[in-house]
């Protein structure tokens, strides 16, 4: 037997909302990071979920495109981090504060 | 020849183009001679043009000629284009004339000037714009030389700039007559939207005239008063009539060119170029008539009592022109017509000898400090002595005809207005004769030391030769100018020549021979008692007489002082106000309060952008959660 869909989507759900908040309460950049690609991986997830319970395959085919974007992203955000952390040597997204208002 | 009437105006145009250009390089005199060259030209074709319409049969004497379009704009259309006929060639005879007289007089009187050249440039194109003035065939045309001849009088009054009064006559004489232009722009659209065409009586329909039966009795009234507040304004009537005086900062020659042959005779050619429009209307008439009159009584009161030679004779013009106002408000076109060149020679004379004796005694303009100069300026004393004779109505002199021709038509009309004509007649020989006798007669008192503590002139000195030959010139007009218009001379007179301009609208005053006889030899009475009185009362060496010289005729019935109360002091209050209250706290804190405004909210929105990434992407979820609560909702209840 194979589980429903909606086991799929309410484990999405749930990674989507840790992502989510640990963006909101995790000071260090690299976890913040990984909390994004959480959140990614739980809306690709989503988007497999319904592609196989609607049997369309625009789903599956998004998904590569989000991996791309995501590693992508990755590469410039770490990049980012690794420059900064040589210049204020700080991984802390709370000190990088300079452009408040 | 008909056809080259254009060069007239194209002459002295080119007289101002090749001024422009070269003037300063010409220089003194030769820039003075090339400006007086260019007018007599204009005067040598306006007499070609005048031989050549004498030759013409009487009914055959107009001429009209469009030589292009200006503008098309909807059923508007502008041409470019002169009208030859008895009426403008008149005027354009003396106005070339006497200009160009006047003219070769600058030539003298402006020597050594800082700005010679620039003298002769206005000077030209003065004389352009009034000849563009009286041979225009439409009214728009006519407004661009009635425009043309204010701004150079601007510039020609305020010549002397430096000095603060000339800056400001300047103004005031501009200003003044923009409120009369106000009412020519408001005059040609009521008369383009009544009858559809601007032109006086050529272009489709008959132009203005053809198409009179459209304008109903109170349009006509409204375009006449409107005209004629126009004319109050070119030629200085009451309530405009302030600025004449004051006119006087400007040189000698301009204030001739003024007074004799420009500008303020345009009022009345105007009013007699559509006398057609102006016996529609009998109320219209009488409101002329009335301040005709009265402004020629009002001036001539203020003339008695001034001090300055110059505003005597401005007044002395405001007066005279207050005749001619009256005689067109009578309907005696042709009496307003030869007054006004019989005016044109005498007061052309009369200004420029007054330059002369200003030219002698180093600028002096005072009265009191002038006398015996028939001594020591025995030309400008002799012709003076015509031009007094002239415009005080002595016989046989131009004056007088004219003077006289003009007060038999009032007096078949409004015998009120007659009456203070006559009054005004005794006053004009009294206030010039007190002034042949300050500046002329008695013992010499420019030798003495001034009033004020000025110095004592040095004797004065006679004029040099271009400034005498046009006064020899002009006193001869002055004394021939009556035969122009002889009572017993029908067939050839101003009568019979301008007869066609104003067919059906001349008023027939229908006096009989012994009426004419007792009018004539009243006006001789009254200009004897004038005479007289002045003799008697300002002969001897005192001249020190305030008892003749109220206060309230010197301050022109304090008549600036009105003005001033009523309309300065208020304006500049207002001004005061505006600028003050309206403008630094109403305008400027709407500006300022933007500014504030824009400033504070950015003040208080900036907090937003704390620093923290967590922040913004608690906004972002916050954000995201509303979006889906809006949709959900829509979902459930839209």
């Amino acid at each position: 037997m194979s589980l429903s869909g909606a086991w799929y989507l309410g484990l999405a759900a749930v990674v989507f909302t840790i992502g989510a908040i640990g963006l909101m309460v995790r000071r260090n950049v690299l976890v913040m990071f990984m909390c994004i690609e959480l959140m990614l991986n739980a809306a690709n997830l989503t988007f497999v979920t319904f592609a196989r319970m609607l049997g369309d395959i625009g789903g599956q085919a998004i998904v590569f495109f989000v991996l791309v974007v995501a590693a992508a992203e990755v590469v410039v955000g770490l990049g980012i981090v690794v420059t900064n952390f040589r210049r204020r040597s700080t991984t802390v997204a709370d000190d990088l504060n300079s452009l408040k208002g | 020849m008909l056809h080259y009437a254009y060069l007239m105006p194209v002459l002295a145009l080119a007289g101002f183009l090749v001024l422009v250009a070269t003037g300063r390089r010409l220089g003194d005199p030769l820039a003075g001679w090339l400006g007086t060259t260019a007018v007599a030209g204009s005067f040598v074709v306006a007499c070609l043009v005048l031989n050549c319409l004498l030759q013409s049969s009487s009914s055959n004497r107009t001429y009209v000629h469009n030589y292009f379009t200006w503008f098309h704009s909807g059923g508007l259309t502008v041409p470019i284009g002169i009208q030859v006929d008895p009426l403008s060639v008149t005027m354009c005879m003396f106005i070339t004339g006497v200009s160009a007289l006047i003219h070769l007089y600058s030539i003298g009187y402006m020597k050594g000037d800082r700005d010679y050249s620039k003298f002769f440039i206005y000077l030209n194109l003065f004389v352009f714009s009034m000849l563009v003035l009286v041979l225009a065939d439409n009214l728009l045309l006519t407004f661009v030389g009635w425009e043309g001849v204010g701004v150079c009088s601007y510039w020609l009054i305020a010549f002397w700039f430096h000095r603060d009064s000339a800056a400001s006559a300047g103004k005031k004489a501009f200003i003044y007559n923009r409120i009369g232009d106000a009412g020519f722009l408001l005059a040609i659209f009521l008369i383009f939207e009544r009858t559809g065409t601007i032109q006086y009586e050529s272009g489709p329909g008959g132009g203005i005239f053809g198409q009179l039966h459209h304008l109903g009795g109170g349009t006509a009234t409204a375009a006449v008063l409107l005209l004629f507040l126009a004319a109050t304004g070119k030629s200085a009537q009451i309530p405009l009539f302030n600025w004449l005086p004051d006119a006087m900062e400007g040189p000698t020659p301009v204030s001739a060119l003024i007074h004799a042959a420009t500008m303020v005779t345009a009022g009345v050619y105007l009013l007699c170029r559509v006398n057609h429009l102006l016996v529609l209307t009998h109320s219209g008439m009488l409101v002329i008539a009335s301040v005709g009159g009265v402004t020629a009584f009002v001036a001539a009161t203020i003339a008695c009592a001034q001090q300055d030679i110059k505003k005597v004779l401005a007044f002395s013009t405001v007066s005279q022109i207050g005749y001619m106002v009256l005689a067109v408000g009578s309907g005696a076109y042709v009496a307003a017509i030869f007054l006004m060149v019989a005016h044109a020679f005498f007061k052309g004379l009369l200004f420029l000898a007054a330059g002369s004796v200003i030219h002698g005694l180093d600028d002096e303009q005072d009265l009191k400090r002038m006398g015996a100069l028939r001594r020591t300026m025995k030309w400008t004393a002799a012709t003076f002595t015509v031009g007094w004779l002239a415009i005080a109505g002595i016989p046989p002199l131009a004056g007088f005809w004219a003077k006289g021709d003009v007060l038999d038509n009032v007096y078949a009309h409004y015998k009120v207005l007659w009456a203070l004509g006559l009054l005004t007649a005794v006053l004009t020989a009294y206030y010039m004769s007190r002034l042949q006798i300050l500046a002329f007669g008695d013992d010499p008192r420019w030798d003495k030391v001034g009033p004020g503590g000025e110095p004592a002139h040095h004797a004065p000195h006679e004029s040099p030769w271009v400034m005498r030959l046009p006064l020899v010139i002009l006193a001869v007009a002055a004394f021939l100018g009556g035969a122009l218009n002889l009572p017993w001379a029908h067939r050839v007179s101003l009568d019979s020549w301008l007869a066609p301009i104003f067919a059906g609208s001349l008023y027939h005053d229908g006096l009989q021979r012994s009426a004419q006889w007792a009018l004539a030899l009243t006006d001789v009475a009254a200009a004897l008692i004038g005479v007289i009185l002045a003799v008697a009362l300002w002969r001897g060496s005192r001249v020190d007489k305030p008892a003749l010289e109220p206060q309230f005729l010197q301050r022109v019935w304090y008549w600036d002082d009105a003005y001033d109360t009523v309309l300065g002091r208020p304006s500049r209050r207002l001004a005061t106000f505006l600028a003050w209250v309206i403008d630094a706290r109403v305008i400027d804190g709407a500006v300022n309060g933007t500014a504030q405004l824009v400033k504070a909210t950015g003040t208080a929105t900036r907090k937003l952008q704390t620093g923290y990434a967590r922040h913004y992407a608690l906004g972002i979820a916050l954000g995201m959660a509303l979006i889906i609560v809006f949709m959900l909702t829509r979902t459930w209840w839209g």
